[in-house]
């Protein structure tokens, strides 16, 4: 039992340390003034719509890419079911600060009609890579999705009624795979605002680059948002946990039926 | 997050993949954007880095790269305090987290602790970079509430030489999200030990050690081994947090490449950067590999 208050003390302690930090104000008094700096702090401001763009069309070219691709595996090539989950889980072995370096060098050797089309702006820089990023684990939670409702069936009724391949996938299978679809999106949309290394590296002021410019001068500041923001990403794993919950128990009573 | 803990739970294979043999004709097609984004956008960056190692500013091939990396003294060091901070917090992440996983599994599956350290193991493991960073400032910094907490009872931290923006910070914050990946990696198995082994053993008249050596230990070993793999690699890849906390100028593999990339270094050492790269490509890549050998037999008892 030792080692659960230890595991109390040590995960807790960061945890409550950081909450009561971020109630001290500047002016001595205890209260909520770190927290309203993100209402008025213009440059954080300006970071986190930027972040929230880059993560709204991350998730759609993740989804659009990813959901018709583990359908169409799972249906006519699950004989390459094995690789294309494999070559999804690559990402893996490289780590964000080598893409980075990548990305760098081909920023510098891009040619200006390619810098103007891409490296322009951080929404079309580094939404195409965080898409990557997130390859190994929307992949996976889509493809849980997908095996667990019977696809075959649902398409073969589907297309016998006349139904093209778009309608088969938003309006027969999409909504079957609610939840995996919520969890890649969810997952999706935490690394994005999370992301710190690439984005530094290439020069753009995203969210979690600000937040770290703004923890040289206003440490309350920094530390309250980044309460805020695991509190965010709690919230967004537990949504998860709850639909999936929601989502099996359905499941189940659908067999016994 | 960005972290290798993705791997945590594998998929088990369709034996229907196995049944049905040869590919449809056309089919392929289907997956053709997919392969291509990937050729794209994780192949160019890919190719850069390597083409950029193995090649002179002029383009011509060359060691230079890499030969740099093994000699420079710097870069040595880099890579020495890499290794070394990824091999002691896997092994601190490894220790702690089977040691906190078998008290909750022994626990008994109803528990409430079962379902506490379970959802808060689960979120732990992704609380990491820059919002933990300034969680451990917020604690342990200059003005931190353990550090001034810590000053009443007379304790001064500071003057005993710690700094949380250090390497010794930047392990501690490791450990934090090391520790709730190694539960979540281990508890799997601790679930797959059979109370019919242990009364099996004890029947044969095992003693509780000779339990653990002869037969939950073999068991448990490909699982163990296979969670500090991950966490090797989980933190060897890892840079966000120490960012945040140290800045770009720790001593450390991933800070390196971000300084010679950036061009704060004198000379245009660029290439060494992406050799320097390409090297954590292949640490990594050798360390994934011994995780999904082991992975196969750590899943062999446990069905």
């Amino acid at each position: 039992m030792a080692i659960l208050v230890l595991a109390a003390i040590f995960f807790l302690g960061p945890l409550i340390s950081a909450i009561r930090f971020s109630l001290e104000q500047t002016n001595g008094k205890d209260g909520l003034g770190n927290y309203t700096q993100l209402l008025h702090n213009a440059a954080l401001g300006g970071s986190l719509v930027t972040s929230l763009e880059i993560a709204a069309l991350t998730t759609a070219i993740m989804l659009a890419l990813m959901l018709p691709t583990v359908v169409w595996v799972r249906l006519r090539l699950p004989r390459l079911a094995l690789l294309v989950e494999s070559i999804s889980v690559l990402p893996i072995v490289i780590p964000p600060i080598v893409m980075a370096a990548g990305l760098a060098t081909l920023q510098s050797h891009a040619s200006a009609g390619l810098s103007n089309l891409i490296f322009s702006s951080p929404l079309t820089a580094l939404t195409p890579v965080y898409v990557i990023l997130a390859m190994p684990f929307a992949y996976r939670s889509l493809d849980v999705g997908v095996r667990a409702i019977d696809l075959r069936t649902l398409v073969d009724a589907a297309r016998s009624l006349g139904a093209g391949w778009t309608t088969v996938l938003g309006r027969v299978i999409l909504p079957n795979v609610r939840t995996a679809v919520l969890t890649a999106a969810s997952l999706t949309v935490a690394l994005v605002l999370a992301e710190v290394v690439i984005a530094e590296t290439l020069l753009y002021t995203t969210y979690p680059v600000e937040l770290v410019d703004t923890g040289q001068a206003q440490l309350g500041v920094a530390v309250a948002l980044s309460v805020l923001s695991l509190a965010i990403t709690w919230m967004l794993l537990l949504a998860i946990s709850f639909i999936g919950n929601r989502g099996a128990s359905r499941a189940r009573i659908g067999r016994l039926l | 997050m960005g972290s290798v803990a993705v791997l945590e739970q594998s998929l088990p294979e369709d034996p229907a993949a196995r049944r049905r043999r040869g590919i449809p004709r056309g089919a392929w097609v289907g997956i053709v954007p997919f392969t291509l984004y990937v050729l794209v956008f994780l192949g160019g960056p890919l190719y850069e880095v390597i083409y950029g190692a193995f090649t002179t500013t002029g383009g011509s091939l060359t060691w230079h790269n890499f030969s740099q990396t093994f000699s420079q003294p710097e870069y040595r060091s880099a890579f020495e305090e890499s290794l070394k901070i990824s091999v002691v917090t896997s092994l601190l992440g490894g220790f702690f987290g089977v040691w906190l996983a078998c008290a909750v599994v022994t626990a008994g599956p109803r528990s409430p602790l079962r379902r506490i350290v379970g959802s808060g193991a689960g979120v732990l493991a992704y609380f990491a970079g820059v919002p933990l960073a300034f969680a451990f400032i917020a604690t342990l910094g200059r003005y931190g509430e353990a550090t001034t907490l810590l000053g009443h009872v007379g304790i001064d931290l500071g003057a005993s030489g710690f700094d949380i923006s250090s390497l010794t910070g930047v392990e501690l914050a490791y450990v934090y999200f090391q520790v709730p990946l190694m539960v979540l990696l281990i508890t799997p198995a601790l679930e797959g030990l059979r109370p019919e082994w242990r009364e099996a053993a004890t029947g044969l008249g095992a003693s509780t050690f000779g339990y653990i050596r002869h037969v939950a230990a073999p068991v448990l070993a490909p699982a163990i081994l296979g969670g500090l793999l991950l966490l090797f690699g989980n933190a060897f890849a890892a840079y966000a947090t120490s960012y945040a906390l140290v800045g770009i100028y720790v001593n450390l593999v991933p800070g390196w490449i971000q300084q010679l990339i950036s061009g704060n270094v004198l000379v245009d050492e660029n290439g060494i950067g992406l050799a320097l790269g390409v090297e954590m490509i292949v640490v990594i890549a050798v360390v994934m590999v011994a995780y999904g050998l082991l992975q196969r037999r750590a899943t062999r008892w446990l069905r």
